[in-house]
């Protein structure tokens, strides 16, 4: 899409962030790197406990006590963000970078009118008068498409269905114009009749802004329909990013395989679904190979031993998929034999 | 014809809806009105329906959990609502459920092996000295460690807390199994794993499910019949190919489009539906989705259409819209 030249929206560099319980340190993200160009969606794909959203928390600097930042840069067009004191950071939240998150219901606050929370961010950010932040709130609503906006404006939010809060929150967001607008989940708690209404707003207004947008999101089938490149996640670090024609075409990690092949899917007829056997490992007891080795239909002794590096692959691979990176020895020159997943048919 | 293991005719839940000083019943939720379908032995059917269609009601209306407003369901041919509660208690153990939530739906100060020999105990299906090596099976049938039951709930993924429910569930032996969103609060690599049991042990035990959910990947995975829901009204029924190959209403159209596919390189056209689903409280006249509907017409806003068939739908395939013949006929111009 964007071409590789122009500095990115969003670059995460080596980014960890962990949790200090008192059982010890959890690496809850450890050592994410991505970065996100303007008028693009990178989607972060994962399941529970991937560390998907501690990142896009992170992004935000919104992680909290026992929960820290310990190492890695977040830079927003150039700009590292984790070296702006509390207020100087506090002027970027909500105007150059903001989130909308999966719950409607508990991140609107339940006592203001969902017009003076709209106005709000605007009389902070833009520093208009009471009555032009008004103006400028029912214009939001309008624009993500809520009819009536005068009236609404006045309205609670228990007054509203959950499609219509989700436009709220997404009308919040997008109130400052925002450079990086953070999707966490947002259509989790929805129907798909009214994801598909999300789904298609997010992307219209992208497309008027141009900002960039960060896609989080455990569902296969939105990455798909939403992304253009994609990030997978698994117990705190990426294992694979690709662009998302490439990924879905010839996942490369094991994982990646997986996960595609124990969707069920509406459009077509499986036999049986392909189980990953066993669970996410906990933080706790982190494997020091690599942490999928346990699960993995594939892995050898040097898995389990030696902890794999994401790497375009050089090994065991078609030249012409090598534009993505991926975290497994079978891509690397370290592993003999054959690629043990060739033949693995993925549900297409 | 084989004989349907289980009935339900004409079932109505009505919620009432109380307010004012007298807190007098000032208007009705109907969460299902006039729903009526069978259940075959050894098949699995899935009602699928958004939030508010009444699945889940309809889900615990057939076994009592809340008692229906009016109908008939009748298992193994005897019509459950005559039932002293006693009785039914005792009929329970033919028909069990499975529930959405796994962290909620144990208790989480009894141990695994506490709540099976309790479900054995009320329902008397096994002798005490039995219970211990009965729990180990169970807990080997749905792939947990025998010594694991000596653990508590909060001890256990998701997942796992899934398989106890399920292991729970088949303690009695039961032959009809509810699974109300069963699968949904789990990641995709563990719904895969209890979706594979549960298809394994209805072959192992000839068990006969009612399967509840939202998801239609899911629905079209475990199922041989389909019910689509909306609110508290069956729009279609069919066999789970010709439902998924053929749908005949506008709504399930719409509810089959706007599912995301993992496969960036199918298009396809998306029936994006305009609008929210409206109130149960005040259900729109005629038919209840000529709201949202695209093809709608006069007609729809007055009268409610009927679950029917036609001459180019399977006999089992039935859809309730006035327009099925004018939808299949534009659905045939627009491919040419």
């Amino acid at each position: 899409m964007a071409s590789n030249e122009q500095t990115p929206v969003l670059e995460v560099k080596g980014l960890q962030t962990s949790f200090f319980t008192p059982d010890g340190e959890v690496k809850a993200v450890d050592g994410v790197d991505f970065s996100v160009n303007s008028n693009e969606t990178l989607g972060i794909v994962g399941e529970s406990g991937s560390g998907k959203s501690i990142t896009s928390l992170s992004v935000m600097r919104l992680i909290q006590h026992p929960g820290k930042i310990v190492g890695g840069t977040i830079e927003l067009s150039g700009e590292d963000l984790l070296k702006k004191s509390k207020q100087q950071f506090a002027k970027y939240r909500g105007n150059r970078l903001s989130m909308i998150f999966q719950e409607p219901m508990t991140s609107l606050n339940p006592v203001f009118t969902v017009g003076s929370q709209i106005a709000e961010a605007v009389r902070i950010h833009k520093k208009l008068d009471k009555k032009a932040a008004w103006q400028e709130a029912v214009n939001m609503l309008k624009l993500v498409g809520i009819p009536a906006p005068e009236d609404r404006a006045k309205r609670y939010p228990h007054e509203l269905s959950g499609g219509m809060r989700q436009r709220v929150m997404i009308a919040i967001a997008l109130s400052c114009d925002p450079e990086l607008l953070i999707a966490d989940e947002p259509t989790t708690a929805l129907d798909v009749t009214i994801q598909a209404q999300i789904l298609e707003l997010i992307k219209e207004l992208q497309e008027k802004s141009g900002m960039a947008v960060l896609m989080i999101t455990h569902d296969l089938g939105v990455i798909a329909e939403t992304a253009d490149k994609v990030v997978v996640m698994y117990a705190g670090e990426v294992v694979e990013q690709a662009d998302v024609k490439t990924l879905f075409k010839q996942p490369l990690h094991p994982y990646t395989q997986g996960l595609m092949n124990a969707i069920p899917r509406h459009d077509i007829d499986l036999d049986e679904l392909e189980m990953i056997p066993g669970t996410v490992p906990t933080p706790q007891n982190m494997p020091s190979g690599c942490r999928f080795a346990e699960r993995c239909p594939y892995a050898r002794d040097l898995c389990v031993e030696k902890h794999p590096e994401l790497a375009t692959p050089s090994n065991n691979v078609d030249e012409a998929v090598t534009t993505g990176q991926t975290r497994c020895w079978i891509y690397t020159d370290e592993w003999d034999g054959p690629n043990p997943t060739k033949g693995v048919a993925t549900n297409q | 014809m084989t004989t349907p293991l289980f009935e339900a005719k004409n079932l109505q839940k009505y919620f009432p809806v109380k307010g004012g000083i007298l807190n007098r019943t000032q208007a009705q939720v109907k969460a299902v009105d006039d729903v009526s379908f069978a259940i075959n032995p050894g098949e699995t059917l899935s009602i699928v329906g958004e939030s508010g269609c009444g699945k889940s009601t309809t889900g615990r209306a057939i076994l009592r959990l809340d008692d229906p407003t009016d109908g008939e369901i009748l298992f193994e041919g005897q019509n459950l609502m005559e039932l002293s509660k006693s009785d039914l208690r005792q009929k329970r153990k033919e028909m069990q459920i499975i529930f959405q939530d796994p962290y909620a739906s144990l208790n989480p100060r009894q141990k695994v092996k506490q709540i099976l020999d309790e479900a054995m105990a009320i329902q008397g299906v096994v002798s005490k000295a039995k219970r211990p090596e009965r729990i180990r099976e169970l807990m080997e049938v749905v792939g947990l460690r025998p010594e694991q039951a000596e653990r508590y709930p909060f001890q256990f993924s998701g997942g796992q807390r899934q398989r106890i429910g399920i292991a729970r569930a088949l303690s009695v032996d039961p032959k009809l199994i509810v699974c109300d969103e069963a699968v949904s609060a789990l990641d995709v690599s563990t719904q895969a794993q209890v979706l594979n049991l549960l298809k394994k042990l209805q072959k192992d035990l000839d068990l006969t499910y009612l399967f509840i959910s939202h998801d239609l990947g899911v629905v079209r995975h475990i199922s041989d019949r389909v019910i689509v829901m909306y609110l508290g009204k069956i729009v279609e029924i069919a066999d789970k190919k010709d439902l998924f190959d053929s749908p005949r209403h506008p709504y399930t159209r719409a509810l089959l489009s706007a599912i995301p596919i993992p496969d960036p390189s199918k298009s396809r056209e998306r029936i994006v539906l305009q609008g929210d689903v409206p109130s149960p409280m005040n259900p729109p006249a005629g038919c209840r989705f000529h709201t949202r509907c695209p093809f709608a017409t006069d007609i729809c806003k007055t009268e409610e259409p009927e679950l029917r068939s036609t001459t180019f739908m399977n006999e089992t395939h039935k859809a309730a819209c006035h327009h099925i013949e004018k939808i299949a006929e534009t659905e045939k111009t627009s491919i040419v």
